[in-house]
C-alpha cells in the first residue's frame, strides 16, 4: 500500500470514528429539505419548481460544513509537516484529502438525492439526472473548498471566512448543475450543461491541488 | 544611487526610494486628475447632449461606465501584483495589492449603485438579475473575500502570499463566472430588457466618457500611491512598536 492510499484510508477512518462520517452529512441534508416546506408552505407544485435549485444549494452548504477542519487538524497536530517531509508531492496529498472529503460528503449526497427529490416532488424523469448532476458537480465544490481550506489553514476561526472566499467561486458549478436538473425536469436535452459541469470539475481538478499546495507551502514559511 | 532615477523597477523595492518617487509623482498627478475631472464633469453636464430616449438620465453613464472599467482594471493590476509577490517576491507588490483591493471594491460598488440608480428610470426597477449586473456583483463578492483574507491573517508576508494565490484563482475563475452567468441569462430570462449596447455611441458622448475614464484612472493612481505610503508607514510603526516592546526575533 503506498502513501497515497494509506492517507486516503486514514482520512476515511478518521471521518467515521469522529462522527463526521457520511451519515451526519446526510442527516444535515435531510433536515435542510424538511425545513423547506415550513419556510415556503406545502404547495407541492411550487416546491417541485424550486426543488432542483434548492437541492443544489443544500449540497453546496453540506459540502462547506467540514471544510474548515479539512487541513487544519493536520496542521495543528504537525501531520502537515510530516507530509512536507515525506517526499510525496503535496499536490497529491491534498488531492487525497479532497477525495476522502468527497467520499463522505458529495458521494452519499448524490446517491441520496433522488430520494429527497421524491419528497420534493421532482419530476420522475429528472431523478437520474439529479443524481448524475451531483455526482459530476460535487467534486468541483469540494475542490474549490480545498483551496479555501488551504488559504485559511492557520486561522483559528476560519469557517466563516472560508465560506466567503469559496462561495463566489462556486457560481458556475451551481448554474450548470441546477440548469441540468431543471432542463431534465422539463423533458429537454441536458447534454450541454452536463458537459460544462464536467468541464468545471476537470478544471478544478487541475487548479485546486496546485493552488492548495502552494498556499500550504507558503503558510509554513 | 540615493537620489538618482530608479534605473529599474527593482530599485523601487526599497521603501525609502519608493516613498521619494511617490511624493514626487503625487503632486502633478493630483493636479492632472482634478483637471480631468473638472473638464470631464463639465462635458458630462454641459457639452454632451441628452439622449433622445432617456433624456438627462443618460448622464449617469459618465459616472457609471468608467467605474465599471476601473473595477476590472484594478483586478488586472492585482493579478500583476500577485505574480510580483509569488514569482519575483517584490516587496512592494503586496503593498500595492493590499492598497488596491478596497479601491477595486469601491469602484465595483460605485458601478453597481450608479447602475441601480440608472436602472430605476430606464428599466423601471432598481435591480434586475441581468447578466452584466450579476457578474459585477460576483466580482464585488470576490473583492470582499480578498479584503477579508487580508484582515484575517496577522503576518503581512503570509497574508500577502495567501491573498496572491486567491487573486490568481479568482482571475482564472472570473472569465468562467462571466461566461456561465451570460449563459444562464440567455437561457432563463426573456430578452425583453432594454439593452444598452444597442446603438453605437456618438462622438459627442464618447469624448466626455473617455475623459472621465482618464480622470477615474488618475484618481485610482493617486489613492493607490497614498494608500501604499500609508501601508508602509503602518508597517514601520508596527515594527518599531514590536522592537520597543522587546519582542525577540525582530530587527530594526
Amino acid at each position: 500500500m503506498n502513501a497515497w492510499t494509506a492517507l486516503l484510508l486514514r482520512d476515511l477512518r478518521l471521518a467515521r470514528r469522529v462522527g463526521a462520517g457520511a451519515e451526519l452529512g446526510l442527516v444535515f441534508f435531510l433536515i435542510l429539505v424538511s425545513l423547506l416546506p415550513f419556510a415556503i408552505g406545502a404547495d407541492q407544485r411550487f416546491i417541485s419548481r424550486i426543488a432542483p435549485a434548492f437541492l443544489w444549494l443544500s449540497a453546496l452548504l453540506a459540502t462547506l460544513l467540514g471544510l474548515d477542519r479539512l487541513l487544519q487538524a493536520d496542521e495543528e497536530e504537525g501531520v502537515l509537516d510530516q507530509f512536507l517531509l515525506s517526499g510525496t508531492p503535496l499536490e497529491l496529498i491534498v488531492l487525497a484529502k479532497a477525495l476522502a472529503h468527497w467520499l463522505v460528503t458529495g458521494l452519499p449526497l448524490s446517491l441520496a438525492a433522488p430520494l429527497l427529490g421524491l419528497m420534493l416532488a421532482i419530476e420522475p424523469q429528472a431523478m437520474a439526472p439529479l443524481a448524475l448532476s451531483l455526482l459530476i458537480g460535487t467534486p468541483a465544490l469540494t475542490l474549490i473548498g480545498l483551496i479555501g481550506a488551504a488559504l485559511t489553514v492557520s486561522l483559528k476561526r476560519g469557517g466563516l471566512l472560508l465560506s466567503v472566499l469559496v462561495l463566489p467561486l462556486t457560481v458556475p458549478t451551481l448554474i450548470f448543475g441546477a440548469t441540468l436538473v431543471k432542463e431534465a425536469a422539463l423533458g429537454r436535452p441536458y447534454t450541454t450543461p452536463m458537459m460544462l459541469l464536467g468541464g468545471m470539475t476537470l478544471l478544478m481538478l487541475v487548479i485546486a491541488p496546485v493552488s492548495a499546495a502552494a498556499a500550504l507551502r507558503h503558510a509554513r514559511q | 544611487m540615493n537620489d538618482a532615477r530608479p534605473t529599474s523597477w527593482l530599485q523601487l523595492a526599497n521603501p525609502a526610494v519608493f516613498n521619494r518617487w511617490a511624493d514626487r509623482l503625487l503632486g502633478p498627478l493630483v493636479i492632472v486628475t482634478l483637471g480631468l475631472f473638472a473638464y470631464g464633469l463639465y462635458g458630462t453636464f454641459f457639452l454632451s447632449p441628452a439622449d433622445y430616449q432617456q433624456g438627462d438620465t443618460v448622464r449617469i453613464m459618465y459616472i457609471h461606465v468608467p467605474a465599471a472599467w476601473l473595477a476590472l482594471f484594478v483586478y488586472a493590476g492585482m493579478v500583476f501584483s500577485a505574480l510580483g509577490t509569488l514569482v519575483f517576491r517584490h516587496p512592494m507588490a503586496d503593498v500595492a495589492q493590499k492598497a488596491a483591493a478596497p479601491l477595486g471594491a469601491a469602484f465595483t460598488l460605485v458601478c453597481l449603485i450608479t447602475g441601480s440608480i440608472w436602472g430605476k428610470p430606464t428599466w423601471g426597477t432598481w435591480w434586475q438579475w441581468d447578466a452584466r449586473m450579476t457578474s459585477v456583483l460576483v466580482l464585488l463578492l470576490i473583492y470582499l473575500g480578498i479584503m477579508a483574507l487580508w484582515r484575517a491573517v496577522d503576518d503581512p508576508l503570509r497574508a500577502a502570499r495567501a491573498v496572491a494565490i486567491l487573486t490568481l484563482v479568482g482571475a482564472v475563475n472570473l472569465p468562467i463566472i462571466k461566461f456561465s452567468v451570460d449563459w444562464w441569462y440567455t437561457l432563463h430570462q426573456p430578452a425583453s430588457v432594454f439593452r444598452l449596447d444597442g446603438p453605437t455611441i456618438h462622438p459627442s458622448m464618447l469624448k466626455p466618457l473617455l475623459i472621465m475614464a482618464l480622470g477615474y484612472l488618475g484618481l485610482y493612481l493617486v489613492l493607490l500611491l497614498v494608500r501604499m505610503k500609508t501601508e508602509l508607514t503602518l508597517r514601520r510603526i508596527d515594527r518599531l512598536q514590536r522592537l520597543a516592546a522587546g519582542i525577540p526575533g525582530e530587527r530594526a
